[in-house]
């Protein structure tokens, strides 16, 4: 789950991360009461969960409430990389001395955390790395030992960030590093961390990303997915608990397990055809779990045609069977259904669909056979020739 | 041969009690495998037809002579139970269980390399390990699988797994051994431990291994893969996933050049594997090569 920035500074100061004081504004009014309240110079900040929102307008510096309502009227409303912007955060901007890059994230291959560490922030840290790769300071971290107090001053020291600030440094990076393990964060990143005129240090921006997975033990977390946006289809999804991401064909795609539901999009596109979405309903899914997905899936108009793949593993077919029959029972399905049904219980599942097979419901016996019909089908049901073959 | 398990490895499930872990204990004990325990910390001394139940996994190795462990625990008891069992002498972990955090699963791999070097773990969120015919422990479906050989199989998606033995099985090919990785971001076995376990093993004479997009994993594979005598041949899942959209894994995000599916194909192709548009394909592919074997 991405953090907003304003979410992500009240995650990281909740650890002792020295953020900047602000204000959330949903309308120009609340945006000039939060600068007058927090004092002038504000800045005025889009807030949206993609990169490149300096470079679109979307950070403006106001000296006094004109200037602040003015920001704030140009900036709510603002289509940011297809983001539209509902919130502003206010803040007292920054004497800046100094603009620094800290990050922590897993690196997958090492199989360690990894902190990268910068003088050169407040830049595209990407394009720094690439052309001069010394500028950024990698560190591994052992997940069991944790960044120690020598491991961070050998880092700081290759950053060139030794000296009279490196206390404040090492202090600031702890803070950051029990933020990223205890706080189960995927990412924290700042960028910049700056060094004030009167030499203090703050995180003046926060990208921080949390481990879904850990949501179990940290029910403060409630309050960061109900401002989770993404488009209607993705919402109704998360509510039912279901693995979505909305796409924009017209063939309606469940499948269990991540990777054959990926390689379902991959066989829809080789036979012409283009996926409605992603939706994987996971191991061990159970017939409302099949329902709902065929609801949530069948609700969305672009949606000619559904092709169900499910491979049983942990999934028993008898389930999935029931599932899609219930669901043609209980809703009316207004797309024709395909299924491929193979693996756990697969020759009792097969058989319980053999019962209700009709113009609505049919069964293919392989992946690719299933992923042709149901393109087939869509392109009857649109109009539209079914497109040619992805090589 | 197979590799990583075989009819003599003795099973203990923790969480055999559960639903889950009392399926397919008991389904993987129908199979042929050696479920000799399960442990639940309150209900030792009782049994799931007949299989005892040990309050620890020490006693349950005590009692049966257990050298492996399947775990079906919830997310949260993982860790514990993976060290419980490694603090046991067990020698290959396997976790079924998605949905582990992220920071356990780094602390768990870690802890392991530290204190346990002589400890394997498989997973977590991954299908377990299959040898057809010898010994299934885990979730897949043993009728899907076909023993004698001569192709090992290694992916990080459950699903792709039981479709690539399904097709072999189809295609009357068999296996030695297949290994599902999982697709979590800390894999305790990586898809080049057991390139080297299949290299190693005379049995295995075509490897399959399947991929998807996120991570690095398929790119550090392709490196081992050029310097091995085995054929590999290839499927890798995500061809046309939305860059840097997630996909339901928490290990498959699209991150810079490495990650995409093609920069995987390409980076496997480049070493020589023989790559499938499908996994239809890639089944073929592996028929193919097994019926140019000498």
């Amino acid at each position: 789950m991405d953090l907003f920035e304003y979410q992500g500074k009240g995650f990281l100061g909740s650890f002792g991360v020295p953020v900047p004081a602000g204000k959330v504004a949903t309308d120009a009014d609340e945006a000039v009461a939060a600068a007058e309240e927090l004092g002038f110079p504000a800045a005025v900040k889009a807030q949206v969960r993609v990169g490149g929102r300096g470079k679109a307008g979307g950070v403006r510096v106001a000296a006094d409430a004109g200037e602040a309502r003015a920001a704030a009227e140009a900036i709510l409303g603002m289509d940011i990389s297809g983001h539209l912007v509902e919130r502003v955060w206010v803040e007292a901007a920054a004497e800046i001395a100094a603009e620094h890059y800290v990050s922590f994230t897993l690196d997958r291959a090492a199989r360690a955390h990894l902190g990268l560490l910068s003088a050169r922030g407040g830049v595209d840290i990407e394009a720094v790395a690439a052309e001069d790769p010394g500028a950024v300071a990698r560190l591994h971290i052992d997940p069991v030992e944790g960044l120690t107090t020598d491991g961070c001053r050998g880092w700081i020291a290759a950053a060139g960030l030794s000296g009279p600030g490196a206390r404040d440094l090492i202090e600031l990076l702890g803070r950051l590093w029990v933020a990223y393990s205890e706080g189960d964060a995927e990412l924290v990143e700042v960028n910049p961390l700056v060094v004030t005129a009167a030499g203090s240090l703050v995180a003046l921006d926060a990208k921080v990303t949390l481990d879904d997975s850990a949501a179990y033990r940290h029910p403060d977390w409630d309050r960061y997915a109900a401002t989770q946006e993404g488009d209607e289809r993705e919402r109704a999804a998360r509510a039912r608990g279901l693995q979505y991401v909305g796409l924009d064909g017209s063939v309606g795609i469940i499948a269990n397990g991540a990777g054959l539901a990926m390689s379902t999009l991959d066989v829809v596109a080789q036979v012409g055809g283009r996926p409605a979405n992603f939706l994987d309903i996971g191991g061990g899914a159970k017939a409302e779990v099949m329902a709902a997905a065929l609801e949530l899936v069948n609700a969305d108009p672009e949606v000619a045609a559904i092709l169900v793949n499910i491979f049983g593993g942990i999934t028993r077919g008898e389930e999935v069977a029931r599932g899609i029959v219930e669901a043609l029972e209980r809703v009316e399905i207004t797309s024709p259904i395909v299924v491929r049904l193979d693996g756990t219980n697969a020759a009792e599942g097969r058989a319980i669909l053999a019962g209700h097979e009709s113009a609505r419901l049919r069964s293919r016996p392989t992946m690719v056979e299933a992923a042709r019909t149901a393109v087939e089908l869509a392109a009857a049901a649109t109009g539209e020739p079914a497109g040619a073959p992805v090589a | 041969m197979t590799i990583l398990a075989d009819e003599t490895t003795r099973v203990v499930y923790q969480g055999l009690t559960g639903s889950q872990g009392r399926f397919y204990g008991l389904r993987n004990r129908a199979y042929g495998t050696q479920v000799v325990a399960g442990t639940h910390p309150t209900k030792g001394g009782t049994d799931v037809e007949g299989i005892p139940v040990f309050a620890t996994v020490g006693e349950a190795v005590d009692a049966t002579g257990a050298n492996a462990s399947c775990i079906f625990v919830p997310a949260p008891g993982v860790a514990p139970a993976v060290l419980e069992a490694a603090g046991a002498g067990i020698e290959l972990v396997v976790v079924i269980t998605e949905g582990v955090p992220t920071h356990d699963q780094a602390r768990m791999h870690a802890a392991l390399v530290h204190d346990f070097p002589g400890t394997r773990l498989l997973g977590p969120n991954c299908p377990g390990v299959i040898s057809p015919g010898r010994t299934n422990i885990g979730i897949t479906a043993g009728e899907i699988g076909r023993g004698g050989g001569p192709v090992g199989i290694v992916s990080r998606s459950g699903t792709l797994t039981y479709q690539a033995l399904h097709e072999l099985t189809q295609a009357g090919v068999g296996q030695t051994t297949c290994v599902g990785i999982g697709g979590d971001p800390v894999p305790g076995t990586t898809f080049v431990d057991c390139l080297a376990l299949f290299e190693a093993d005379p049995d295995t004479r075509v490897v399959l291994l399947i991929g998807e997009i996120g991570g690095s994993a398929e790119e550090e594979a392709a490196e081992y893969v050029a310097g091995m005598a085995t054929p590999v041949v290839g499927y890798v899942a995500g061809v046309t996933a939305p860059p840097g959209r997630r996909m339901g894994h928490a290990g498959a995000i699209v991150s810079g050049t490495r990650g995409t599916a093609r920069a995987k194909i390409d980076a496997l192709e480049a070493a020589g594997v023989a790559v499938g548009r499908d996994p239809s394909e890639a089944a073929r592919l592996v028929a193919e090569t097994v019926a140019s074997l000498t």
